[in-house]
């Protein structure tokens, strides 16, 4: 058991390495030096406490995409629509907040709430599909991405557009402050450790924590979850177990929506202050990565969106300090990323061969 | 030339926690088909796929034709001439049968694939064998009679001279196997040598020229045909005797489930039947004559077009697996792997699969690990399932321990109606009399049951009463201690009818 454990942390570590010894030689070999580079990424990342803010900061919407996607494996559906459930669900909470004035106590779970609703509602049109008339989800999802794309620029261009806006971005008018997730600095401040407020880390990062130990309880000791598990690993006997697959798939693409749904919070409630058309660049699809290096585990999910976090504050960096060019920088992030799951793989079957012939 | 194809010395392989093959010696003369039988878990598949080359042992040599050769992959047995036909097919169900046939020993002809030198060299080698497939129909459309001749001629077209047939029989209809055993002797009679593994003792007895006994890892006998019979057999197989099941005679109880007029064209035609209280009833028939779809109406899963069914005289023909559970009626479905248990949960999990969401199993919503565990634990103790704890996942058992799983999870709540469905295909002797064992005893309670198998011995030792279905209709409701399996056989292939 202990050298189970053992095995699972180990693994993904060694997996990391690998991924940037990789990285490394592929810097080398395009005319960089790779020591110069990684300490550039470290250090405004994971050296000092607000590099560590800026890293939660990234992973928190991972976290929420991630958690949708591996709850949708675990009912043996593939949810690739999380980035059409994060606009909805983005653009559900901004509309709240723009338009009633309410004290944060309600403001603030009433946001959450619109977030998961609407988004679970985006993503139950393809269950029910699914269910009712066998469509395959992962056409429907990746075409209601695109309508829920367009959807929220034609809301945030037209009707919802801030008036006299000055940026060329369109955007909606600034959330009443009843919907605003406060940051995290002050907090940290009173207890002696130094976060800068500029640093946009906030409550939603919490949020999410709480998330992954309700889906993990939900999925582990509820019996739903149990149903939920048991059609997305056999849909025949579940039936013969009188379990109805039709209503689990309708029941399992709510909660995935809902899930990714909450994946635009952060942005929205919990940062910019209101919608910002387009702003998720992908966040959604990155959740599939997520769960899939997390191994679908809500705690390997919240490693692995870390992980994400630190390459995208790195990155950032990297472009600001390094004379690096933009677009090596994302090859250098596809390859360590590519190599973590490669070598998450391999050295897991190894670590595990290796149990397996000590016994 | 050497007298024997094949030969093993001392090959022994562990695995985690059993010790699969121990200091096996084989010996496999040439021309000849040598059966080599065991119970489930004796450690053939394992000595098989180390012959072909799946497996390496850890320790021991294999001789073929007198020269010691290193089997590290399945090509090398190929190359060799060691052909083998897997117990689950590898064929790609949407190719055709030629398809399938040359792939891996492709014929390219300008770039593309010479089909007509291809088909025509088939087909001049299906005619030397006495073999013949539709080589232009998809795998996928084929019966499994047939695909497993497209595995044979898989194996012939590469070259096979040793051919390892791993539980051959166990999908076939007695039809297909009678064909299957013609083309083995005439297999024979060109040359070839054959590897037959199997534990049914009746097909080693008709088809073997020597018989290899292998018992937890060891060989323990090694006997001429002529030597053989079926006792000597099963003692060597399981070291003990068996006893066949003793039905006592007693008067039937009240009627618990009727079925009336029930039709589902073009499958079943107005069936009627009735089922009492403490009886086995057994339903006979050749797959595909509808006792498929009978079975998943009675079960919940198939809605009739016509007819009524009753349990208890309330109608429950409108009713899903669930409701019918909870009523009293409990199912063994014929697919335990894919139908009755969740290979990838515990066997915990599996044991209050339908009751998962009943107290005390989950209380609001919320799952009672606590007496979800007692539970299992309890069943597991019963029914002496071999299982290191209740949370080892079911896809480690043996399949005895799997159906043992099933029939303790039905069981359990005490049903008053049991629709058990090839409750013994695929296990091995010592599990299928534990199986009988509890169906009896459970009549002997007073449950009503209705048994489907296709192994008519297991029909006619069990059943009160026979009824016998062909092409979707009742032909007659017999008695075994009446009749013989000839006539049984008679009303299966509708020669005879009441």
């Amino acid at each position: 058991m202990i050298r189970r454990i053992l095995i699972s942390i180990l693994a993904p570590l060694l997996a990391v390495l690998l991924a940037f010894s990789v990285g490394a030689i592929v810097m080398y070999i395009l005319g960089e030096n790779p020591f110069y580079v990684y300490k550039i990424l470290l250090i405004n990342s994971v050296t000092n406490i607000n590099g560590w803010g800026y890293v939660l900061f990234n992973a928190t919407p991972l976290i929420f995409s991630g958690l949708a996607v591996a709850l949708a494996f675990k009912g043996g559906l593939f949810n690739i629509g999380v980035e059409g459930q994060l606009y909805i669900g983005a653009f559900a909470c901004a509309w709240f907040g723009i338009t009633f004035n309410v004290h944060p106590v309600i403001g603030i779970p009433i946001g959450l709430l619109f977030a998961m609703i609407f988004g679970g509602l985006w993503g139950v049109i393809a269950g029910y599909l699914k269910a009712r008339f066998g469509a395959h989800e992962v056409i429907i999802t990746i075409m209601l991405n695109f309508i829920a794309m367009a959807l929220t620029n034609y809301l945030v261009n037209n009707p919802f557009k801030e008036p006299g806006q000055i940026n060329p971005i369109p955007q909606t008018k600034e959330l009443f402050s009843g919907s605003i997730i406060p940051r995290v600095y002050p907090l940290f401040n009173k207890f002696g450790v130094s976060l800068s407020s500029s640093v946009p880390l906030n409550y939603t990062f919490f949020i999410a924590i709480v998330f992954c130990v309700i889906v993990w309880y939900f999925l582990e000791r509820t019996k739903w979850g149990y149903e939920i598990k048991a059609v997305g690993l056999n849909p025949k006997a579940s039936r013969y177990g009188g379990i109805n697959p039709s209503h689990i798939m309708i029941l399992v693409m709510f909660l995935s929506g809902a899930l990714g749904g909450l994946a635009g919070v952060n942005d929205v409630m919990g940062y910019r202050y209101r919608f910002l058309d387009g702003f998720s660049r992908g966040t959604g699809f990155t959740g599939i990565a997520v769960a899939l290096l997390g191994k679908n585990n809500p705690i390997g999910i919240v490693f692995a969106s870390i992980l994400f976090g630190i390459l995208d504050r790195g990155a950032l960096a990297m472009d600001v300090f390094t004379n690096t060019p933009r677009e090596l920088i994302r090859v250098i992030q596809a390859i360590i990323i590519i190599f973590v799951a490669i070598g998450n793989e391999f050295i897991f079957r190894l670590l595990q061969r290796l149990e397996r012939e000590s016994e | 030339m050497a007298e024997y194809i094949l030969e093993t010395r001392g090959i022994t392989k562990h695995f985690p926690g059993v010790l699969a093959n121990d200091n096996v010696e084989i010996k496999i003369r040439q021309g000849e088909i040598h059966s080599i039988i065991g119970e489930n878990g004796a450690g053939k598949t394992t000595l098989m796929n180390i012959i072909y080359g799946l497996i390496r042992p850890d320790r021991g040599e294999i001789f073929y034709r007198g020269k010691k050769v290193e089997i590290s992959s399945p090509s090398i047995a190929i190359r060799l001439g060691i052909g083998m036909v897997h117990q689950h097919f590898m064929l790609v169900p949407p190719f055709t049968a030629w398809e399938n046939i040359i792939l891996g020993k492709e014929v390219i002809k300008n770039g593309v694939l010479d089909k007509d030198s291809v088909c025509s060299e088939l087909k001049r080698l299906m005619d030397s064998y006495g073999l013949s497939v539709p080589l232009e129909e998809r795998v996928e459309d084929l019966s499994v009679g047939i695909r497993q001749k497209v595995e044979l001629i898989k194996l012939l077209y590469r070259g096979a001279e040793l051919l390892i047939l791993d539980e051959p029989t166990a999908l076939l209809v007695p039809q297909e196997i009678e064909e299957l055993f013609e083309i083995l002797d005439n297999l024979k009679k060109q040359g070839k040598t054959v590897i037959f593994i199997s534990h049914k003792l009746k097909e080693v007895l008709r088809i073997s020229d020597r018989i290899t006994v292998m018992r937890r890892g060891k060989v323990v006998g090694e006997l001429e045909r002529e030597e053989a019979n079926e006792e000597t057999l099963a003692r060597l197989m399981i070291g003990k005797t068996l006893e066949s099941p003793q039905l006592e005679v007693y008067e039937r109880g009240e009627e618990v489930l009727r079925l009336e007029g029930i039709s589902l064209p073009p499958k079943l035609r107005n069936i009627n039947l009735s089922l009492y209280k403490g009886e086995i009833l057994g339903l006979a028939g050749i797959e595909g004559n509808g006792q498929k779809e009978l079975l998943e109406i009675i079960t919940g899963l198939l809605r009739p077009e016509k007819g009524r069914i009753f349990y208890k005289n309330r109608e429950v023909q409108h009713l899903d697996p669930k409701s019918l559970r909870e009523l009293g009626i409990g199912f063994i479905p014929e697919d335990r792997q894919t139908t009755g248990l969740i290979l990838d949960f515990t066997v915990a999990e599996n044991i209050i699969l339908g009751r998962h969401d009943k107290e005390p199993y989950s209380i609001r919503g919320k799952l009672n690990l606590p007496t979800i565990k007692k539970t299992a634990v309890d069943i597991v103790k019963d029914y002496d399932i071999r299982a290191s704890s209740v949370d080892k996942h079911v896809r480690f058992l043996s399949g005895g321990n799997q159906q043992k799983v099933i029939l303790g999870r039905e069981f359990y709540f005490e049903p008053e109606v049991l629709i058990a469905s090839q409750p013994t295909r695929g296990l091995d002797i010592g599990a299928t009399e534990m199986i009988h064992n509890l169906l009896l005893s459970a009549r002997r309670r007073g449950m009503a049951i209705l048994l489907y198998s296709s192994d008519l011995d297991e029909i006619m030792t069990l059943s009160d009463r026979v009824a016998v279905i062909y092409n979707g209709e009742i032909v007659g409701i017999l008695s075994p201690r009446e009749i013989d399996e000839a006539t049984l056989g008679l009303y299966m292939t509708g020669v005879r009818k009441d």
